[in-house]
């Protein structure tokens, strides 16, 4: 087989509906196109325990803290699920990672805004790990397959992130008037970034139709921003949270919540590493790994003498 | 670029992870792990892959000690499965009164 036949010869598997194995023939463009994707999506897990670390000394009390910090180590096994499945593409983790602390590599912009409060943490439980299902629910159908089995065992876990956090906001946004204005100030702050998370506009998305041809995707950005709108404004209605947003109407004609202009330039500001928190990010990642090298090569020098000693005593 | 700033040259071996959902099931792959040997191989899976019980018991593999097969041979290879009919129950016809019975 050519590179042609070859080529239809996927995209007809694809279109069967048939998933994609590590050594099955891929497209180069396919195997780059996931790499770059699911790498960003676990930097991204990795680099969301920030936010929500800062506040486990804080926690209001030991049953909220023993749940963030159940939480947070979720999201650490996330990011380990989804550095697993991207090198079964042929790539090592440890590339993966210092392409991101020190190279081009990006991670979801949300992780980007600071943590004031924490009805932050309440929010972030319910929005941010709320937009997370919506698309993480479309990825565990992808094409490929270790991708796709990645992102169902995410879902699997995701759901008690996002009630946890609701539950905590409907408590406050019930409870004494300065607990219901953190609350609301909390939506206000974390509403738009949460929107901009699902990527940019259709028509600025470079990526998404290849990415849909071949069902590493199965909707756009703007339709999964969609049905989050929806079911958020509910879910707001329901604890009585007000949606920062005076353009939010319900549309009869279409059946879903028309929303205002969404502050692109701001997207492009953070993406492009201008966020309010980009820099201490990186800066306490890179510390991280290069404070815990000296534990790596312990480990692995332990590792050695101990094999040593076993094949001797044999 | 990863050379200038890469202090740790020593990446820890790749594992994979099988884990048994439950009593008398068969054992699932999982994922992978990095460690440095077998016994925090086994320690980070059930850190990653068992923190909800999925588990009652895991098996760690060095992912290199594993021999799979290709899918370019997966014709050749599978291909003497696919004319034995005969080792299927459907093969063989069976008396009316029997068949209805069970």
């Amino acid at each position: 087989m050519n590179t042609q036949e070859k080529l239809k010869a996927f995209q007809q598997r694809i279109d069967k509906g048939e998933k994609i194995e590590p050594k099955d023939w891929m497209p180069e463009r396919y195997r780059k196109q996931l790499i770059r994707m699911m790498s960003q999506h676990a930097h991204s897990e990795i680099v969301g325990m920030l936010p929500e670390g800062n506040w486990i000394t804080r926690a209001p009390s030991l049953k909220r803290k023993m749940v963030l910090l159940a939480k947070v180590q979720d999201e650490a096994g996330h990011g380990l699920y989804l550095y697993s499945a991207t090198e079964t593409l042929g790539v090592k983790r440890q590339n993966l990672v210092e392409d991101y602390l020190y190279g081009k590599a990006k991670y979801s912009s949300i992780f980007n805004y600071p943590t004031l409060s924490y009805a932050d943490i309440c929010v972030i439980g319910w929005l941010v790990d709320g937009a997370a299902i919506v698309n993480q629910t479309m990825l565990a159908k992808s094409s490929y397959g270790p991708y796709a089995r990645a992102n169902i065992r995410i879902c699997k876990e995701e759901s008690f992130h996002k009630k946890q956090g609701y539950e905590m906001l409907a408590k406050m946004a019930s409870g004494s008037p300065d607990q219901q204005k953190m609350a609301q100030d909390a939506v206000n702050r974390w509403w738009w970034p949460t929107l901009m998370m699902f990527g940019p506009p259709d028509t600025e998305s470079p990526n998404s139709a290849e990415l849909i041809k071949w069902r590493v995707k199965s909707k756009t950005n703007d339709e999964l921003r969609q049905s989050f709108v929806d079911r958020s404004v509910m879910e707001a209605q329901a604890i009585g949270i007000e949606i920062p947003d005076p353009d939010l109407k319900y549309n009869e004609e279409t059946g879903h919540w028309d929303f205002g202009e969404i502050p692109w330039d701001e997207f492009w500001r953070v993406i492009k590493g201008d966020g309010p928190m980009n820099r201490e990010r990186l800066k306490a990642r890179r510390k991280a790994y290069e404070e815990g090298a000296w534990v790596r090569e312990a480990a692995m020098e332990y590792a050695r003498k101990k094999k040593l000693k076993e094949d001797k005593a044999s | 670029m990863s050379a200038d700033h890469s202090n740790n040259n020593v990446e820890w071996p790749l594992w994979e992870v099988f884990y048994q959902p439950g009593n008398g099931k068969p054992f699932e792959h999982a994922g992978s792990v990095h460690a440095p040997d077998a016994e925090m191989a086994l320690q980070n899976a059930r850190d990653t892959y068992a923190r909800r019980n999925e588990g009652i018991a895991i098996w760690v593999v060095p992912s290199s000690q594993i021999t799979a097969s290709t899918p370019e041979d997966v014709g050749p290879f599978f291909d003497p499965a696919n004319d034995k009919a005969y080792r299927h129950p459907q093969f063989y016809s069976t008396p009316r009164a029997v068949k209805k019975r069970t």
